[in-house]
């Protein structure tokens, strides 16, 4: 056992492959996840003004296009369509092409969480806010977003999490992650099972980290309504 | 009841509702000064509420105009959340912010609308709560309150905006009975103090006491209006009469 991390991990700092890939695995979650609420919440936004008000038609048929197609395709396809394909003869850091297609991916995910959040807010809230003289953008940052917020935060935090474990596919673009690096100890020692079983605990450790500090995060937002 | 040759503060014309096929109102001509206490009483699916909610556009009439302080506000041009501005309106079911306490509620829109200070907004917040009562529950959330508390508080949210009329939309009917005293007396005070007021309403007692006019919907238009002891004591419509005999 203890020859078995010996070699696996000290022995040429093979630690490293695993502490860099695991910044690097958070990396491209933390920016892809910041570009999925950004995309996310326009598109929410435009599809929910076009379900609210019929305005916005054709924008609200690109948004359906877009989320049909992310969704209606592996991740893993997308990965390596904007990789091969569309920056296939650039010279472009494996890192950014990563966030850039998790994020893309990830948009169209939270879109529906956000749209399903805004749609749950009582229709009465929003005549409230005209009421008393808000415009539609103003009622909708005032009174409807930050409740919508609120109810999606469980889904966000889902999000959030299988992303953290979706990056994982990125090894197949070589992306130097937290997967890649377990999978390069291996090759180095032809011991698979003490550099894999590391890498799933670490996974584990995160998502396990994660979904305590979203529910505090969540336990204090219900708190200010108490 | 107004004699006075003034302008009307609100002066609708032809007013018409429709959704597809369905005529929910029709031709509705009203005008409300300055001062009326004009209760809308009816039938439920009189349009009583299309018609409340079609003076601020929350619902989009479909025919005639309404002119409000002299402006044309069914056109599509005008700036219409100017002129809501000056329309408070209350709900039936209260739609408080969940998310906001009891003062922020009521500063949100003076502060971002009419861009006064916070410590104005609240200052002015505080003395309406003094008003209702409810001054010590400022920094309570709406889920802390009761249903009267909450429209109560639905009330000075919207005289926290100056407004020069105020539209009940059936601000009871959602209360638990011990409730609706003190609703009542808010609104009363309100009345009393000369607030234009239009309210929709089952409290037919209520209405005998503080309205300045009744009128009575039955179908989508106005059938009988006349001052409260007229409207209760001496009847004239036959739909008005079988209304009355089966609310009083």
């Amino acid at each position: 056992m203890s020859q078995a991390i010996y070699v696996n991990f000290i022995k040429d700092n093979r630690w490293k492959y695993i502490t860099d890939g695991l910044k690097v695995t958070l990396e491209v979650t933390l920016f892809a996840v910041l570009i999925g609420i950004v995309i996310g919440f326009l598109i929410a936004v435009v599809r929910s003004t076009h379900d609210k008000t019929g305005k916005l038609k054709i924008l609200n048929f690109l948004c359906k296009t877009y989320l049909t197609i992310i969704r209606g395709t592996p991740v893993l396809v997308q990965l390596m369509i904007i990789y091969f394909v569309i920056f296939g003869s650039v010279n472009i850091s494996k890192v950014v092409v990563a966030v850039i297609s998790f994020g893309i991916n990830s948009g169209a995910y939270v879109a529906e969480i956000f749209r399903s959040g805004i749609m749950s807010i009582d229709q009465g809230q929003f005549e409230a806010g005209r009421s008393l003289g808000f415009n539609y953008v103003q009622t909708m940052w005032y009174i409807i977003m930050p409740q919508a917020f609120k109810n999606v935060l469980p889904a966000l935090g889902n999000e959030f999490i299988s992303l953290l474990k979706e990056t994982s596919v990125g090894s197949y673009i070589a992306l130097q992650d937290l997967t890649k690096g377990g999978d390069i100890i291996r090759s180095r020692t032809y011991d698979a099972f003490t550099p894999l079983i590391a890498v799933a605990l670490i996974y584990l450790a995160l998502v396990l980290l994660f979904s305590w500090l979203i529910q505090i995060l969540e336990r204090r937002l219900r708190q200010s309504e108490r | 009841m107004s004699v006075k040759k003034e302008k009307p503060l609100i002066q609708v014309q032809n007013l018409g509702k429709q959704f597809g096929d369905l005529k929910v109102l029709e031709g509705i001509n009203v005008d409300i000064y300055k001062g009326d206490v004009v209760f809308v009483v009816g039938p439920s699916g009189s349009g009583k509420s299309t018609f409340l909610r079609c003076l601020n556009r929350l619902e989009e009439s479909t025919a005639g105009h309404i002119y409000f302080e002299g402006t044309d506000i069914t056109d599509p041009k005008v700036d219409i959340d100017k002129h809501r501005q000056k329309m408070g309106m209350v709900f039936q079911q209260f739609n408080l912010f969940p998310h906001m306490d009891i003062l922020k509620n009521m500063t949100l829109a003076p502060m971002k609308l009419q861009k006064k200070s916070q410590q104005e907004a609240e200052k002015e917040a505080m003395a309406l709560l003094e008003r209702v009562g409810l001054a010590d529950r400022a920094h309570a959330y709406p889920s802390q309150l009761s249903g009267g508390q909450k429209q109560r508080i639905a009330i000075v949210r919207a005289l926290a905006m100056k407004p020069d009329v105020m539209l009940f939309d059936e601000p009871t009917s959602a209360l638990d009975p011990e409730m609706v005293g003190e609703v009542l007396t808010v609104m009363g005070e309100l009345a009393r103090e000369h607030m234009t007021m239009v309210v929709v309403t089952h409290e037919m007692g209520f209405a005998r006491e503080v309205a300045t006019r009744v009128m009575f919907m039955d179908g989508g238009n106005f059938v009988e209006e006349a001052p409260p002891e007229e409207f209760f004591g001496n009847p004239k419509n036959e739909r008005l009469k079988a209304f009355l005999s089966k609310v009083l």
